[in-house]
């Protein structure tokens, strides 16, 4: 294991930032923090850096325990959703900053320095100062940055918050495709669940100071141990006191199907080739169902109709829970 | 203070760039009238006094700017007030920036009342300022400290009314500086003195720079909070201004105005030093 979290806590004041954290995270992996803002995801990624102190727990780097080692001594690379960019230095000198401080000769620096350049593709952007290079250059900077004193972990810190959606798709995959390319043991936070599904090798839900679930996004996308998970990897509904995926309801006009529940049409909204059909059971449930506009068309759904909803064969489903008892880690 | 002017980044239109001519102005009516106005309050209230002030200086050629300015007990002054300025400029600029770093970065109970109490050295009129000090380093001082009416009074002096400058220019900049900076720093292995250094000390130039270009002028300048201090006594603890002053009420405007004309000389000398270090410094790291 690259990274060994073990009872990690972390209280401000009254507030607990984070409580019993257990993680292992494998070497070479590419692993998404995921969890809603102020869940404390950031906190546990602070903390493996060494810029915040955990009050109880240890974190254990590359089987070498770092609990109190300061942040210069971890050897870790650290991006900052906000690039944290050196604005009077040009950007090779930006990236060149850790090895200068680690005294490596000049010619040593110049040379590793271009490398990183180029794999960031920013060789021509070499003398620039950060505040002439955009948002996505800015922080493809930092992470040369990082990258350069070779460190045992990246961590990186929401990086494509600050970015615009298409920039953001656009470093999204090619994060993905340098860690491919590097292979370095990386973290990193964000709230964006269509972002983890797509970057990471494996997901840690973060909520509330607690590790949710850990997996493979199809772990998590098809196996949620819980209705948080669920609800926070994608939309969610309610049907027959399960929790399940709007688009993984069949529906017929008939009561054909063992367990099919009746419900009449409420709403039918229609967003490019999606139906989405809001229906109230007899029981008095919500239910919002998903289809193609085709299959909606086929079945007559309009309002006011009659249809008869199941889950779908496989389709996942969590118990609904409307006062969720905290039971601990689920992994 | 200064802006630095980048290169631009080339076009990244393909063909030849059309040749536009930049106009050497952007003015409108209004920002005319503007201009117009800040030049006319500018020249009333300090180029023409300064004008008239070099021109009294020169009219009485080389020699009568330069016998003035050469008098023993003058050059002594010049000599005091100068050495005295720059000195008390260098203490800070090491504490001011130290004191705006304790406000932005530390709390503390009274920092409220610190950030006020900064501000008495602005708020005081120099003459109280004396009394405040003559009172506490003044003959039978309570400090055991008398430095009344010798040189030490003058640096005195300066270092109370010149306390806020450095203080006050780099409290803001300090503000806005993004911590995330120091802990990239931290992250890539800078110790902390390293991180001040390479990181924060650049970021700070300009506001130090200025600060302390301002603690220059007014030391050099300064006159209300020295006369009850230091006694003016010739080749010890006499300043320019004073110097300039007996030299008024000789009737001998032509030596105030040579006197005068050298410190204006020193301190614009100062302020473009300053700004060449700043720039400097800014660039570093």
């Amino acid at each position: 294991m690259s990274i060994d979290i073990t009872g990690v806590s972390k209280r401000y004041g009254h507030f607990v930032a984070l409580e019993g954290i257990d993680l292992s995270l494998p070497r070479g992996q590419l692993t998404a923090l995921l969890g809603p803002s102020g869940g404390g995801k950031t906190t546990l990624l602070r903390i493996i850096a060494g810029l915040e102190t955990p009050d109880t727990g240890s974190v254990v780097i590359e089987g070498k325990d770092a609990t109190r080692l300061p942040v210069q001594k971890r050897n870790v690379g650290f991006v900052f959703q906000h690039y944290a960019a050196f604005k009077h230095l040009s950007v090779a000198r930006n990236v060149a900053f850790g090895l200068e401080i680690r005294k490596k000769p000049e010619d040593e620096v110049r040379a590793k320095v271009e490398e990183l350049l180029a794999l960031v593709h920013l060789s021509q952007f070499a003398d620039r100062l950060p505040s002439q290079l955009s948002g996505g250059q800015r922080q493809r900077m930092a992470l040369a940055r990082a990258l350069a004193i070779e460190p045992t972990v990246l961590l990186l810190d929401e990086p494509f918050g600050a970015l615009d959606a298409k920039v953001r798709k656009e470093l999204r995959d090619w994060l993905r495709r340098l860690h491919d390319e590097v292979h370095v043991t990386t973290v990193f936070v964000t709230h964006d669940q269509e972002e983890a599904l797509e970057v990471a090798d494996e997901i840690v839900v973060v909520n509330q100071g607690r590790v949710e679930q850990v997996g493979t996004p199809d772990q998590l996308y098809d196996d949620p141990a819980n209705d948080f998970v669920m609800g926070f990897l994608g939309e969610t509904t309610t049907l027959g006191g399960v929790v399940l995926r709007p688009h993984d309801i069949e529906v017929d006009r008939g009561p054909g199907r063992a367990g099919a529940q009746e419900a009449v049409v409420v709403r039918v909204l229609r967003v490019g080739f999606e139906v989405r059909v809001s229906a109230e059971t007899t029981a008095g449930e919500q239910v919002t169902v998903s289809m193609t506009r085709t299959h909606a068309k086929a079945l007559h759904v309009d309002e006011g109709a009659t249809l008869w909803l199941c889950p779908a064969v496989g389709a996942a489903t969590v118990p609904s829970m409307p006062f969720r008892l905290r039971d601990g880690v689920v992994a | 203070m200064s802006v630095q002017l980048e290169p631009r980044p080339p076009s990244l239109t393909v063909g030849p760039a059309p040749r536009r001519r930049t106009p050497s102005h952007n003015l409108t009516r209004t920002s005319g009238i503007g201009l117009g106005l800040t030049m006319t309050w500018f020249s009333l209230l300090v180029l023409i006094p300064l004008a008239a002030v070099v021109a009294t200086a020169a009219a009485g050629g080389p020699d009568g700017f330069g016998r003035p300015v050469t008098n023993e007990q003058t050059a002594a002054a010049i000599r005091i007030t100068v050495l005295a300025a720059f000195s008390v400029t260098l203490v800070n600029v090491v504490m001011g920036t130290m004191i705006a770093w304790v406000l932005v970065r530390d709390r503390f109970p009274g920092k409220a009342l610190l950030e006020l109490v900064i501000d008495v050295p602005f708020a005081l009129p120099t003459i109280v300022a004396g009394l405040v000090l003559l009172s506490l380093y003044g003959n039978d001082s309570p400090l055991g400290l008398e430095l009344a009416n010798t040189g030490w009074s003058i640096y005195l002096a300066f270092l109370f009314v010149t306390l806020p400058f450095v203080v006050r220019m780099v409290q803001p900049v300090l503000e806005e500086l993004d911590q995330e900076v120091e802990e990239a720093a931290a992250s890539l292995g800078a110790s902390r003195l390293t991180t001040f250094r390479r990181i924060v000390l650049p970021a700070l130039a300009p506001a130090i720079a200025a600060g302390a270009a301002l603690s220059f002028a007014r030391a050099v300048g300064e006159y209300g909070s020295l006369v009850l201090l230091s006694g003016n006594l010739p080749f010890e603890s006499e300043v320019t201004s004073v110097r300039i002053l007996s030299a008024i009420e000789n009737d001998n405007r032509a030596t105030a105005a040579a006197i005068a004309t050298l410190l204006l000389v020193i301190s614009l000398l100062v302020i473009v030093v300053l700004d060449v270090v700043q720039r400097r410094v800014a660039r570093r790291g």
